[in-house]
């Protein structure tokens, strides 16, 4: 990141206001001037931008960060799975929150109204501050994610958190199961059930299952004689043991 | 303009033609009677008798008394405090005094001597004079603060921000546009930075909430739609001023902005048996966890309707599967009153 830059940076616009990414393509056009800089493009959702990424490399992405379905502070962290990531500067016009968890971490943002002279400065620093770390955006994210993601030969899938019926770890990857298909997902299967406490229930080791997706238990016959529960699932075949240690659930979500 | 000392409290007494001052009364009166007959009577069908026989006294004397205030409140209220508070006790003196000689052979009643019954009547008139003093000079800092409050709950800065920045992104491509939102933004912080303590008709309501959206119209496009229901809306009506305004702002805050499809924000307001009724609908997804922003708006709303109008007004909350509706049910009052 240190090599002096030939080529312009090349520079992609998150917001879901569209005045507000006219606005910011004014601005970035009065630190062309002095910066030499190409706008790659414009997004105005989250989604979009993942699909807009995948397409197009950009050096850094100006994110807003309230937007609807996902917001700023997650798509950044969908954006690390990218093969070679952009830089990302948050902006938003007010976030109390936000901003007092930006200055703990020292993560780059900037406020709208958005002046020339403090983009420029953030866009010729682009210093390891617009590089969060993914522990970093992981505690700077208010709630859980809406959606999980799954990087598939440079393209980045969106798996709506709503959609998935179990979460099972196996070696290095965890698979996410929904109703059409099976993803890998690199996470830890113990900070997704930390995340979606509300959602998930875990059936034994290695295994979330959404609640909504519980169809009932069946009593299955065990190789000593001795039976055990299994969960069944609407919308998948498949069917879990449940461990001794999780045999409560049996009792609170049964039926 | 404005006085100079605003925190200053002048004793002032009620409107007697409030209902809920009413209700006060009559709840206080009743508690004191249910109270001496608990201490007159030794068991629960001896209180019971003592309190049907207070009742047979302080229930005709109430209900005089209420009449008599209704009748002279304007009368009342013209008079300076110390002069109307001497009225209404001489008032209650007479009414019990009139009761006492008339009541025995009307109303068929044992009656102690006339002087207990002065007593009496004093104690609880100059109690109740008492407790609206002090009630008044409670909400009375509140009143002289609805101002201030009102402007705090108000400005979001999120919207404050995210409008200017809209502006500016107009101004180099549609500066006449620019303007135009400029003034709109300029009356309506005219009126967030104004003394709201006084009432303001409906229609200056309308006509800033009106502002107000085509200002987020701006921002959002297409993902605002409004629907107005104002047909049969009085508009002389008189309301608390930033009433609708900070709910249309919530409407926009939490059922517009989290969504990616265009929502309807609905408003209707009508007049129906003398009251004025406001009510507004917007799209709403139950995963929010921004609430109590929302919360902080609504009470503040709540508490100005009942500084202005006690239990005359109410604003009820409805939350459907993917709407949300709030409804405020307001006395008409017309200039002049």
């Amino acid at each position: 990141m240190t090599e002096a830059r030939e080529r312009p940076l090349r520079v992609v616009i998150v917001d879901d206001e569209a005045p507000a990414r006219s606005r910011m393509r004014d601005v970035l056009a009065d630190c062309a001037q002095q910066l030499p800089l190409t706008v790659e493009g414009e997004a105005e959702s989250g989604r979009a931008a993942l699909a807009l990424l995948a397409q197009r490399k950009a050096d850094v992405v100006l994110l807003d960060i309230r937007m609807p379905e996902m917001d700023g502070i997650e798509v950044a962290q969908h954006l690390q799975k990218l093969d070679d990531p952009p830089a990302v500067i948050f902006t938003t016009a007010y976030n109390a929150y936000a901003i007092r968890a930006f200055e703990v971490h020292a993560v780059d943002y900037l406020l709208k109204p958005i002046r020339a002279s403090r983009l420029r400065e953030a866009l010729l620093r682009l210093s390891s501050a617009a590089r969060p770390k993914p522990e970093t955006l992981r505690e700077l994210q208010p709630g859980p994610r809406a959606f999980l993601s799954a990087q598939e030969r440079g393209r980045i899938h969106l798996i709506p958190i709503g959609d998935i019926i179990y979460l099972k770890a196996e070696l290095k990857y965890v698979t996410a199961r929904t109703a059409m298909r099976e993803y890998l997902i690199e996470e830890s299967l113990m900070r997704l059930e930390q995340e979606y406490a509300e959602r998930f229930v875990r059936v034994h080791r290695n295994c979330l299952v959404a609640k909504d997706a519980i169809r009932g238990f069946e009593r299955a016959a065990g190789a000593g004689g001795e039976g055990h529960w299994v969960v069944v699932l609407n919308a998948c075949d498949e069917k879990f043991a449940v461990s001794r240690r999780q045999q409560h659930i049996v009792r609170e979500l049964g039926r | 303009m404005a006085s100079i000392n605003q925190n200053a409290y002048s004793s002032a007494l009620p409107n007697f033609r409030n209902l809920g001052i009413l209700l006060r009364i009559l709840l206080i009166v009743n508690v004191i009677a249910i109270g001496a007959a608990a201490v007159k009577g030794a068991t629960l069908h001896g209180i019971w008798r003592e309190l049907l026989d207070i009742s047979a006294v302080v229930q005709p004397l109430l209900l005089l008394s209420v009449l008599a205030l209704v009748a002279l409140n304007d009368l009342l209220k013209r008079l300076p405090y110390s002069l109307g508070a001497v009225v209404v006790i001489a008032l209650e003196l007479g009414l019990t005094t009139l009761l006492h000689v008339f009541g025995r052979p009307l109303l068929g009643v044992e009656m102690a001597s006339l002087e207990r019954y002065w007593v009496l009547a004093l104690i609880v008139t100059m109690t109740l004079l008492f407790y609206f003093d002090l009630r008044g000079r409670a909400l009375s800092p509140a009143l002289a603060e609805a101002r201030l409050q009102a402007l705090q709950a108000r400005i979001r800065p999120h919207f404050l921000f995210n409008s200017i920045n809209a502006v500016l992104s107009l101004i180099r491509q549609e500066p006449r546009r620019a303007e135009r939102a400029l003034e709109d933004m300029a009356d309506l912080f005219r009126v967030l930075m104004a003394d709201n303590r006084e009432l303001t008709p409906l229609a200056r309501e309308v006509e800033l909430c009106r502002e107000y959206l085509s200002l987020e119209e701006l921002r959002l496009g297409d993902r605002l739609r409004v629907e107005w229901h104002i047909d049969k809306m009085p508009g002389d009506a008189f309301i608390p001023p930033l009433v609708l305004q900070p709910l249309l702002e919530n409407a926009v805050y939490h059922g517009i902005e989290p969504r990616t499809a265009p929502g309807v924000i609905s408003i209707d307001l009508y007049l129906a048996r003398e009251q004025v009724h406001a009510v507004l609908r917007n799209p709403y997804q139950r995963d929010g966890n921004h609430h109590a922003g929302n919360k902080m708006a609504l009470a503040n709303i709540r508490e100005r309707l009942q500084l202005h109008f006690d239990a005359e007004a109410s604003l009820t909350t409805k939350v459907g599967d993917d709407a949300y509706q709030v409804h405020i049910i307001m006395p008409y009052v017309k200039a002049g009153k």
